[in-house]
């Protein structure tokens, strides 16, 4: 069984009088532990489809399940325990809660799930060290670099150690060098395990991953893997 | 679930990173609060000083005015009276056959000019005799009251208060002295222990001669009141009964008379001035409810502001039902931070009205700071609510979106 499992996806927004199909028909199984690079044109629907996996968005019709289990279905609150207990984001633009420090940052998701702050202590530090911003704790976002803006937020996407991660374009607004960073960290994560599904425009990040998924008008246009080594 | 410690942490952290926001929120709180308990403080202060007042007239004291009103406190008919007859001198030593009075005083009261050596100054005469000293407990600072003597007869002697002692005689000595009174002489006798305010006429500024003295300055033969002493307050229905009965006799069996106790009339004046406080504390609590308005707005334009943190938070796992509770705690902590302040300034505000009018005992009463704070803090989270569910509602991916 896939970990993920979609079904007949549509999602369809309605612009005024016309409708915009967004996803048509999706079809799709990912496995556990995958590593997933999801390219094609701006429109193509990338977005929409990992809004839709990380239950930010509901379909207008098929079925999603995730780890055997159908999530369309589950009410907003169950939803938002499947995100905290199982998803992880990092967006192009960090979404780091400005006034916060990096510290209170990567806590955030434990503080959502109630764990208590003797445990919140240990794991953040240990997130900390784990990603390099060990001296970095005290700052506020805006005395960070993009580098370790991005660190911060995927440092906070992964305290919960969730099932899957889930990046758009998570490079888009760093330059090369930090962006192939960023990227070998995501895949350094991938290879404890978790899966790991990246909305990328450069095709040179995108042909790192395991298997390749392109997008056209809301359709999967083609879905390559690499064959494992 | 988040708790609620963390819930209240992150509020806190929320509200004192917008200091603008909160400053301007707290601040329409605050002047609500604070209007409210000076208000009151004002109204309770002015009704104290009223009860005070009339309280040192004593409680046991009978006032016979001429002329039927029909009710028996002040209210809008208490001064306006049909063709009485006049109470004389003779109608007041009547009085004293009533088995409940142990005192009475005849009273006229006129304004006049006093001189002394060239000094000359607008004063209040009081004429009536011995008693009225005892029945309105005034001490002697010097000297001694008006004698015993027939209510007819008038000596010309007079008792002065101890601010026109000392505008007239400065520290040299007044017992002995002659002054001119109107266009008679009067040897001073006494000079009255300074006493502070008196409701009405400040004895401190008053020139007292005996009756029939002052009914000859002013020409006239009636009274313009009786003051009586009943034996003591249990005593004073019986007194009262007992007076009219005299009077009636008196005046061919006619009622012409109104009798004031001071229970009427500082039960009126309480009611009075109680319900002036309770109208104020209710003007005062409509700046609150602009107040609350406010807060929404402000709330309303918060979440405008924070709407990707709202998105992101929701990515993160947070259910509606969390974020409403953020944004409303933040809402509850700014107006309790604001009625708290508006306390403050509040009885910092009663405290210098204090210091300005030491005679007037303006706190605030317990009730109007209970319900001062309470209207604040229960506005601030009402109007709290909305924004609130609002944040709940927002579209995590629309809210993410935004920058
Ligand atoms: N909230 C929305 N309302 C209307 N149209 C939308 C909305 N979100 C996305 N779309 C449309 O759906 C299509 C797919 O968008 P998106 O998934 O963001 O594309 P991508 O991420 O591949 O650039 C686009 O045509 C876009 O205009
Ligand atoms: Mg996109």
């Amino acid at each position: 069984m896939a970990q993920i499992e979609l079904d007949n996806i549509q999602r369809i927004f309605q612009l005024g009088d016309s409708e915009v199909h967004a996803l048509q028909d999706i079809q799709l199984r990912i496995d556990a532990g995958d590593y997933v690079s999801v390219m094609g044109p701006s429109g193509s629907g990338k977005s929409t489809l990992l809004n839709l996996l990380g239950l930010l968005d509901r379909p207008n019709a098929g079925h999603y399940r995730l780890e055997g289990r159908d999530v369309t279905t589950l009410s907003a609150d169950e939803q938002a325990r499947v995100r905290r207990e199982r998803i992880g984001f990092v967006f192009q633009s960090f979404h780091l809660v400005p006034r916060l420090t990096a510290e209170e940052n990567i806590a955030l998701p434990l503080l959502l799930a109630g764990i208590p702050p003797h445990d919140r202590k240990a794991r953040v530090a240990q997130a900390l060290d784990d990603f390099g911003l060990a001296k970095r704790g005290d700052h506020r976002p805006d005395q960070l670099s993009g580098g370790q803006r991005q660190r911060v937020a995927i440092a906070r996407a992964t305290i919960m150690q969730p099932a899957m991660l889930l990046a758009d374009e998570p490079t888009g607004n760093l330059d090369r060098a930090t962006g192939e960073e960023v990227t070998s960290l995501l895949e350094t994560l991938n290879g404890r395990g978790v899966t790991l599904i990246v909305v990328t425009h450069d095709p040179h990040m995108g042909q790192r991953a395991h298997r390749q998924i392109r997008m056209e008008d809301g359709r999967i246009d083609s879905d390559s893997q690499r064959p494992t080594p | 679930m988040m708790r609620s410690r963390d819930i209240l942490g992150f509020a806190t952290r929320a509200a004192t990173a917008y200091p603008m926001r909160t400053g301007l929120m707290m601040l329409a709180m605050a002047i609500g609060v604070a209007a409210v308990v000076l208000l009151t403080a004002l109204g309770d202060g002015a009704r104290r000083y009223v009860v005070r007042e009339f309280s040192a007239l004593g409680s046991s004291l009978i006032i016979v005015l001429p002329g039927r009103t029909e009710t028996g406190g002040v209210g809008a008919g208490s001064f306006v009276t049909n063709t009485p007859r006049d109470l004389t001198v003779d109608d007041a030593a009547a009085l004293l056959r009533a088995g409940g009075v142990t005192r009475v005083a005849p009273l006229v009261l006129g304004n006049s000019e006093i001189a002394y050596r060239g000094k000359l100054r607008e004063v209040m005469v009081i004429g009536t005799t011995r008693a009225f000293a005892d029945i309105r407990n005034y001490r002697l600072g010097q000297g001694r009251f008006l004698p015993e003597e027939d209510w007819r007869r008038g000596s010309a002697v007079a008792v002065i208060g101890a601010t026109l002692h000392q505008e007239l005689f400065g520290a040299g000595p007044a017992l002995g002295k002659m002054i001119r009174v109107g266009d008679r002489r009067y040897r001073v006798i006494g000079v009255l222990a300074a006493s502070g305010s008196g409701l009405g006429m400040n004895a401190d500024e008053l020139v007292i001669v005996p009756v029939a003295a002052a009914q000859a300055l002013f020409n006239a033969a009636s009274l313009f009141r009786i003051f009586a002493e009943a034996r003591d307050r249990d005593a004073v229905p019986a007194a009262k009964t007992q007076i009219l009965d005299i009077l009636k006799a008196r005046h061919d069996g006619e009622e012409d008379v109104t009798l004031i106790t001071q229970d009427a009339v500082l039960g009126t004046f309480d009611r009075i001035l109680g319900a002036l406080t309770l109208a104020v504390a209710g003007i005062a609590a409509i700046s609150l409810a602009v107040a609350g308005i406010l807060v929404m707005n402000v709330m309303l334009v918060a979440i405008t502001q924070r709407t990707s943190e709202i998105g992101l938070l929701k990515a993160l796992g947070a259910t509606g039902g969390i974020i409403r509770l953020v944004f409303l705690t933040e809402a509850a902590l700014l107006s309790i931070a604001g009625a708290f302040a508006g306390l403050l300034l509040g009885h910092l505000g009663a405290w210098g009205l204090r210091l300005l009018f030491p005679a007037l005992p303006a706190y605030p009463p317990d009730w109007a700071i209970a319900a001062g704070l309470g209207t604040a803090i229960v506005t601030g989270v009402l109007f709290g609510v909305m924004p609130a569910r609002h944040a709940a509602t927002l579209d995590p991916v629309d809210a993410l979106s935004k920058r």
